[in-house]
């Protein structure tokens, strides 16, 4: 992916916070607010004009776990992994996403279509196990549910 | 000025002590023979108190205190081994050992390793936690050091060591948790960073995580062949360092000792990089003259005997190229030498000739086939590389009683040497040879003292002036690359501002210490360590007749014979070489 106007947009988040301590997260955090997720390219750009080593940026990227590696897809599947989901099943539904889509925790499908994360508690255990799609909440969702949910999504 | 050091007194283990404040509580236990044990402190280096062995109590605390980073305070009272403590110790131990391969056997620092060790010291023997390890391949892109993650108790020595030591961040913690990894930025290999091969981190790893990119199984071949013809050389730092895998005292020089041992081990011609020091220092010395005073090509001049800071220049200062020296660096001058001039003159087959150079240095495997210029004699001039370590696995494995050998000299015709050729070793070495042949080029007359103590010793920057009969030579030294910085920079703001030249002639040596405290040299080096080993070459040099690269008869004889004189067309197709602009990202 190509973001043209990359070098000014990173130029105006770094203007904002050059003198403000911490500031390598903050900037990182506009970066994804703009894109979606801290393309590679915005990280040299980030390296080269705040005379930061790329791997330090990396440490910072890679420690939390918000910050996203990859552009996120046009729908993110969240699995529920909280407790109740959990016991509930939780781990079948990831495994078969994962065999339907080949993709882990964190990733997303070759065609941008699906990002699959993992969250804690969506705070509606009676429902469990819990799959939202989006902003679509799938209750009591069994393995076999799982290909006619991702179905439902990929005629969009 | 003298400043008034404040001392604090404790007890360890019911023992008194009385330390400079600020010392930590490891280095207050060694006062009375109390060795703490840890995995992740090396002398060389900041403490990181990433392994957790070296917990100790002090009384009237119920937290343990990691011994390597907490200071020894005022009526401290420290236990450092009861049953409590010497059971969380084999916990964590336990605990770092389940993230570990078992296959000490078949690892490159099997015997050596410090987590082998200090498992063998703690009595482990069973598995108490399910194993779980890193599925990451390992990383052999760079062909000179071997990034295998897996083998990583995340100590962050190596990171301390390419980071903050050598200013290069190739390395960094990716990650965090069980995920935690050394990995360059974002999971590129080693060859896609910003590495330039020094080999510190492999120096200062506790285990196999990173290890040199062995070529001793290449040595053997060659030698087994009965169709070539071995030739090797050994450099100035080699020989002040080898004896460490032999009980020799730090700095002891075997350089008459590792002659024998290379015709035992089969090599049928011996001889000595410091020869080919000399006659990079006629090279080089030269190339300074016709600058300085002929006015031929611009200052300050810079030298480029070290790969791993060539590779640096020309990723970080490739606009300084014109700066560099572009004689090559002893150990390519004498395999082209070898596969030229000894050739013909022995009247041997060239392409049967391998060429091994033996190294402090793990960015030698790749100067060697770094630009066409290393084939300069129309084939690969040196054939292979290996380091000091890489060299002390191969005696032990020859069955040579290394210790007991007689004495040797090398083949003087590429083996003679004068003393400026050993200091080369050292940090202000090649600027010390190189300025006592330059002042003979500009006076016609030899220095009275060819000593200059001033650019000798450990200061990450020397600067100094020297005195050419009433011309003054300004000149800078710098060893280990975070220290570069501070010299370019100045050059460059002279140079925007128009301001005189800060310096002539820049020194640089990509390791702390120079050569001596070179990335594959033995392991826990400390600055006491590089300057023992310093100090073998230094005394070498001051025990020696002829100390100035011009006075080698066998300097003298090669340019009569064969390359005519320094900078000669010939020695410029077979002796010089080039740079290129190499921008990778900023760091």
């Amino acid at each position: 992916m190509v973001i043209e106007t990359l070098s000014e947009d990173v130029r105006k988040v770094v203007e904002r916070w050059k003198d403000k301590e911490g500031n390598l997260i903050m900037i990182l955090h506009d970066i994804q607010d703009r894109y979606g997720y801290v393309p590679r390219e915005a990280s040299l750009e980030i390296s080269r004009q705040m005379d930061q080593p790329l791997a330090r940026i990396y440490e910072v990227l890679t420690f939390y776990n918000y910050f996203k590696l990859t552009p996120p897809g046009k729908f993110t599947i969240s699995v529920c992994m909280g407790t109740a989901c959990y016991l509930k099943g939780a781990p079948a539904l990831i495994d078969e996403i994962r065999h339907i889509l080949h993709v882990d925790e964190g990733e997303t499908t070759k065609d941008g279509l699906f990002h699959l994360q993992i969250v804690r508690c969506l705070g509606c255990c009676g429902l469990a196990p819990v799959i939202t799609v989006d902003h679509k909440v799938y209750s009591a969702v069994k393995r076999s549910d799982v290909a006619t949910i991702i179905g439902e999504h990929s005629k969009k | 000025m003298s400043s008034v050091v404040t001392m604090v007194k404790g007890f360890v283990n019911g023992r008194a002590v009385e330390v400079p404040a600020g010392t930590t509580i490891l280095d207050a236990a060694k006062k009375v023979q109390v060795n703490i044990p840890t995995l992740c402190k090396h002398a060389d280096l900041l403490p990181s108190a990433g392994c957790g062995i070296c917990i100790v109590k002090a009384k009237g605390n119920r937290k343990m205190l990691r011994a390597c980073c907490t200071p020894f305070e005022n009526g401290m009272d420290i236990v450092t081994h009861d049953p409590e403590i010497v059971k969380t110790r084999i916990t964590v131990l336990e605990l770092i050992l389940s993230n570990h391969p078992t296959d000490c056997l078949i690892c490159g620092r099997n015997n050596d390793c410090e987590l082998q060790k200090i498992a063998a010291d703690f009595g482990i023997r069973d598995d108490r936690f399910q194993r779980i390890l890193a599925e990451i391949p390992a990383d052999n892109s760079k062909g000179t050091i071997i990034l295998d993650p897996k083998k990583c108790i995340k100590c962050g020595r190596c990171i301390d060591a390419c980071q903050n030591m050598q200013d290069v961040w190739a390395l960094s913690f990716i990650d965090r948790g069980f995920k935690t990894r050394i990995s360059p930025a974002g999971d590129i290999k080693l060859s896609e960073s910003p590495c330039v091969s020094c080999g510190q981190c492999s120096a200062h790893c506790p285990t196999g995580a990173i290890f040199e990119h062995d070529d001793t199984r290449k040595v053997w071949e060659a030698l087994q062949d009965p169709e070539k013809y071995c030739v090797v050389q050994v450099a100035p730092a080699v020989r002040v360092a080898v004896g460490e895998g032999f009980g020799y005292p730090v700095g002891t020089n075997l350089t008459k000792k590792l002659y024998a041992l290379f015709r035992r081990l089969g090599f049928k011609a011996v001889f000595d990089t410091n020869f080919a020091a000399d006659l990079t220092i006629m090279e080089e010395a030269a190339e300074f003259v016709e600058r300085f005073v002929h006015g031929k090509g611009p200052l300050p001049l810079i030298t480029s005997c070290c790969p791993a800071w060539v590779d640096y220049m020309e990723k970080y200062y490739g606009d300084m190229i014109q700066h560099f020296s572009t004689a090559k660096s002893p150990h390519e001058m004498l395999g082209v030498m070898s596969k030229t001039y000894y050739a013909q003159k022995k009247n041997i087959d060239p392409s049967k000739i391998v060429n091994v150079s033996v190294m402090p240095c793990t960015a030698k495997k790749y100067e060697i086939t770094r630009v066409e210029e290393m084939f300069a004699s129309g084939y690969q001039d040196v054939d292979i590389v290996i380091t000091t370590r890489e060299l002390i696995r191969m005696i032990k494995q020859a069955g040579v009683e290394f210790e007991s050998l007689a004495d040797e000299d090398a083949d003087l015709i590429l083996g003679d040497y004068a003393g400026a050729g050993t200091i080369f070793g050292a940090t202000g070495g090649v600027m010390e040879a190189a300025l006592r042949t330059a002042y003979y080029n500009v006076t016609g007359e030899n220095l009275k003292d060819v000593n200059f103590k001033d650019v000798r010793g450990l200061d990450g920057v020397k600067e100094t002036e020297v005195d050419v009969k009433g011309t003054k030579v300004r000149i800078a030294v710098a060893h280990g690359l975070a220290n570069v910085k501070y010299v370019m920079e100045k050059v460059k703001a002279a140079q925007k501002n128009n301001e005189p030249l800060p310096y002539h002639f820049i020194e640089v040596m990509a390791c702390p210490g120079g050569c001596v405290g070179g990335g594959g040299q033995p392991y826990m080096v400390t600055d006491e360590i590089r300057k023992q080993r310093a100090k073998g070459l230094y005394d070498e040099d001051e025990a020696m007749e002829v100390r100035c690269s011009h006075d080698n008869p066998h300097i003298q004889q090669i340019y009569k014979e064969f390359l005519e004189k320094p900078l000669s067309e010939k020695a410029h197709h077979l002796l010089h070489t080039q740079y290129k602009s190499r921008p990778l990202y900023v760091k």
